[in-house]
């Protein structure tokens, strides 16, 4: 059913995409232009979609207001989550309309599948919503930088501190597929090496009815002190939402191995409420972030907060349009590569991130923040939703070069 | 074996919601003869519906009940007055694609402004908290949709069994000319089914809003299931699809708890299984 919803919406916005291209090719091509491929209609839509549209173009207004001679382009497509979807568009995006980087490019099975495509084409891809950590090791691309997070840095900064503050019992429930599989094993890792046990876990088959109770009362009756829930989007409001009904919270924390500020505000504190979680960005960090917030308020629909990918998106084209600059446009048109050359030349430095670097591995590294939800009385509005509980240091909080099995760093 | 009588209960109490559901698939397919795949587009509405009330005219979770499922049912009637009604006496087909093609666009249209996450709506107050029954902790308000669901179902089948105009409305489906001939306002008595199946499908819901995420897809992925517990009780029976619901509900519990891999697939390995000993469903009557 949702194949057949997505084909239909997709018909009618490769129709909008098409008209784009055919206004994008008309211009001049001294034109940088960024290609934005994300999920505008299916279940990563608030996770990704408008708003990281948004972020893009407020990094976009910002470079230009200051570098008036530059001209940057935006083309925006939904890749509705499939791989051929994206990689046709991206493919089109190339040959016809003259794109010069792809942005946002989640989830991991389009960045993944883009990989050859990018490097054949000498083109530059600033991934910053998929997940998967073999971006920057099976898969690392030397035209590819991975921006935000990914699933390494979050498995490892949750269960390693969640361990440490007393939660040794560990209990999965897991999206029966390849993602909540890794996070699971990932998490897992972690948790047993800083000294936790795993007592058991449940997978339920992707694409249920929604109701996970009979999952949560194994969890229950498991005698965990942690719970973690090793999937994403709905299926994890839904989780959350029933454990607090079915009082699990009285004997174990909550973890979510990938959660946003996105789905905590979906859910409300009252259900998101000691859940605790890793974010590279929060919009209530320090005054630089709390000032990106205040500047991209205007563009967004009220009460949204961008997530650490939709904040990559920002900082990633931020970095690019630096580099181009240092390059020129033409040179910069010609070879992806030595922009990201540049790139990993440059210190990052932006907003929302602070100050940061990028690894011959294409791994743009950062600090990473333990948050837990504080409880509706402790927030002052509707944005206040997070305790920051532990830091871990940029060179800490992504796994470390050597380890990644990328052959970039071998040769 | 006490984890095994939380696993029949919370069966039971999914139960409710696949009996509410296929009870207004059931009503509408027996009496209309239409295949209703905008089922789970109404349930989903029904819910945003409680939603809107709550937010927007600080109207509680009592009230929605009531006016959630009427408002729904308006909709519903509208939809077969406009549309449904063009396609009576033709094949199944064209009844099941041009309700699909309903459901894809209220869906589209609410993913559209109410985005992907969805919308959080709380247990009311009255039912919120649980009690320890000595094998698990029940929370109040699932106890509360198992009875109130049982009840509206055995009240539907009263009302379509037992009473004249239930007797009418199933007259008028073997027979409309002759219906017609006693001074009955057939066309008009379809619609008022087609509303009352729709309203079920928007009261499960209303119901299901305190403990699932109001979301523009949450129909989508239960429809599926129900459709396939409708198949297994019998189209068109209304006792069949009631109990059909809650003993399915129950076999999906103790399958997610001895084997949870399977727990979405088990619903279809039945249906095929009943598909072969007895095309017709396990309560239904040869055509």
């Amino acid at each position: 059913m949702k194949i057949d919803r997505r084909m239909f919406i997709g018909a009618g916005l490769a129709t909008g995409a098409s008209w784009a291209l055919g206004n994008a090719r008309a211009q001049g091509s001294q034109t940088i232009r960024i290609g934005h491929i994300t999920d505008m209609s299916g279940v990563y839509r608030d996770v990704e979609g408008p708003t990281s549209v948004a972020c893009l173009r407020q990094a976009v207004e910002e470079f230009v207001a200051q570098n008036p001679d530059i001209k940057v382009e935006i083309l925006v497509a939904d890749h509705q989550n499939k791989a051929d979807v994206g990689l046709g568009i991206i493919r089109r995006w190339f040959d016809e309309s003259d794109v010069d980087v792809i942005t946002n490019v989640g989830n991991s099975s389009v960045a993944l599948g883009a990989k050859t495509l990018i490097e054949s084409k000498n083109k530059v891809a600033l991934i910053s919503s998929a997940g998967s950590s073999d971006l920057t090791g099976k898969s690392c691309s030397r035209n590819s930088i991975h921006w935000a997070w990914d699933s390494w840095c979050l498995a490892h900064s949750t269960a390693t501190s969640l361990v440490k503050s007393g939660g040794d019992k560990w209990f999965f429930v897991t999206a029966d597929y390849a993602f909540g599989h890794a996070a699971q094993a990932d998490a897992a890792k972690f948790a047993e090496l800083a000294g936790g046990r795993v007592l058991g876990s449940v997978k339920y088959p992707y694409g249920s009815t929604g109701d996970f109770s009979s999952f949560l009362l194994q969890a229950q009756s498991s005698g965990a002190n942690v719970i973690a829930f090793a999937n994403s989007g709905a299926d994890l409001i839904n989780c959350l939402k029933q454990a607090q009904e079915f009082g699990l919270t009285a004997k174990a924390r909550l973890a979510a191995m990938v959660g946003y500020i996105t789905d905590v505000l979906a859910m409300g504190l009252p259900v998101a409420k000691g859940l605790t979680l890793t974010e590279t960005f929060y919009w209530d960090l320090n005054d630089r972030t709390r000032a990106f917030q205040k500047r991209i308020a205007p563009k967004l629909e009220v009460g949204v907060f961008p997530n650490m990918s939709q904040a990559g998106d920002y900082s990633s084209v931020v970095h690019y349009l630096k580099a181009v600059k240092e390059l020129g446009v033409s040179r910069a048109k010609s070879s992806g590569l030595e922009v990201v050359e540049m790139m990993k030349k440059m210190p990052t430095d932006d907003d929302c991130f602070g100050k940061g670097s990028i690894r011959a591995d294409g791994r743009k590294i950062h600090p990473a923040y333990l948050f837990e939800v504080k409880k509706p009385e402790e927030s002052s509005s509707r944005g206040d939703i997070y305790r920051l509980i532990a830091t871990l240091p940029a060179e800490e909080a992504f796994r470390p070069i050597n380890s990644g099995d990328c052959a970039l760093i071998k040769n | 074996m006490q984890a095994l009588y939380a696993q029949l209960l919370v069966g039971l109490i999914n139960g409710s919601f696949y009996a509410l559901l296929s009870l207004g698939l059931a009503v509408i397919f027996g009496m209309l003869n239409i295949v209703n795949f905008a089922h789970g587009a109404l349930y989903m509405m029904g819910a945003f519906c409680a939603y809107f009330l709550l937010n927007i005219a600080g109207i509680g979770y009592w009230p929605a009940l009531v006016i959630a499922p009427i408002a729904v049912g308006i909709f519903g009637m509208l939809l077969e007055r406009t549309l449904l009604k063009w396609l009576a006496g033709l094949d199944h087909l064209y009844g099941m694609l041009l309700t699909f093609g309903i459901a894809l666009i209220v869906q589209g249209v609410f993913q559209n402004y109410f985005g992907s996450s969805g919308l959080p709506y709380a247990i009311p107050d009255e039912l919120k908290g649980g009690m320890n029954l000595g094998f698990m902790f029940l929370p109040v308000y699932r106890g509360w949709v198992v009875v109130f669901s049982l009840v509206v179902c055995l009240a539907t089948w009263f009302l379509i069994e037992r009473t004249r105009l239930g007797a009418y409305l199933r007259a008028a489906t073997e027979n409309p000319t002759l219906v017609r001939a006693f001074g009955i306002n057939v066309p008009r008595m379809i619609t008022l089914t087609y509303g009352l199946g729709v309203g079920l499908a928007a009261l499960a819901g209303v119901l299901s809003a305190p403990i699932n995420q109001v979301r523009p897809l949450m129909g989508a992925d239960l429809i599926i299931v129900v459709f396939a517990v409708v198949v297994i009780g019998g189209m068109g029976s209304i006792m069949g699809s009631i109990i059909t619901g809650f003993a399915l509900g129950v076999i999906e519990g103790l399958t997610k708890y001895f084997y949870p891999e399977a727990s979405n697939t088990v619903v279809f390995v039945l249906m095929v299984l009943v598909l072969l000993v007895k095309p017709t469903g396990l309560t239904g009557r040869a055509a």
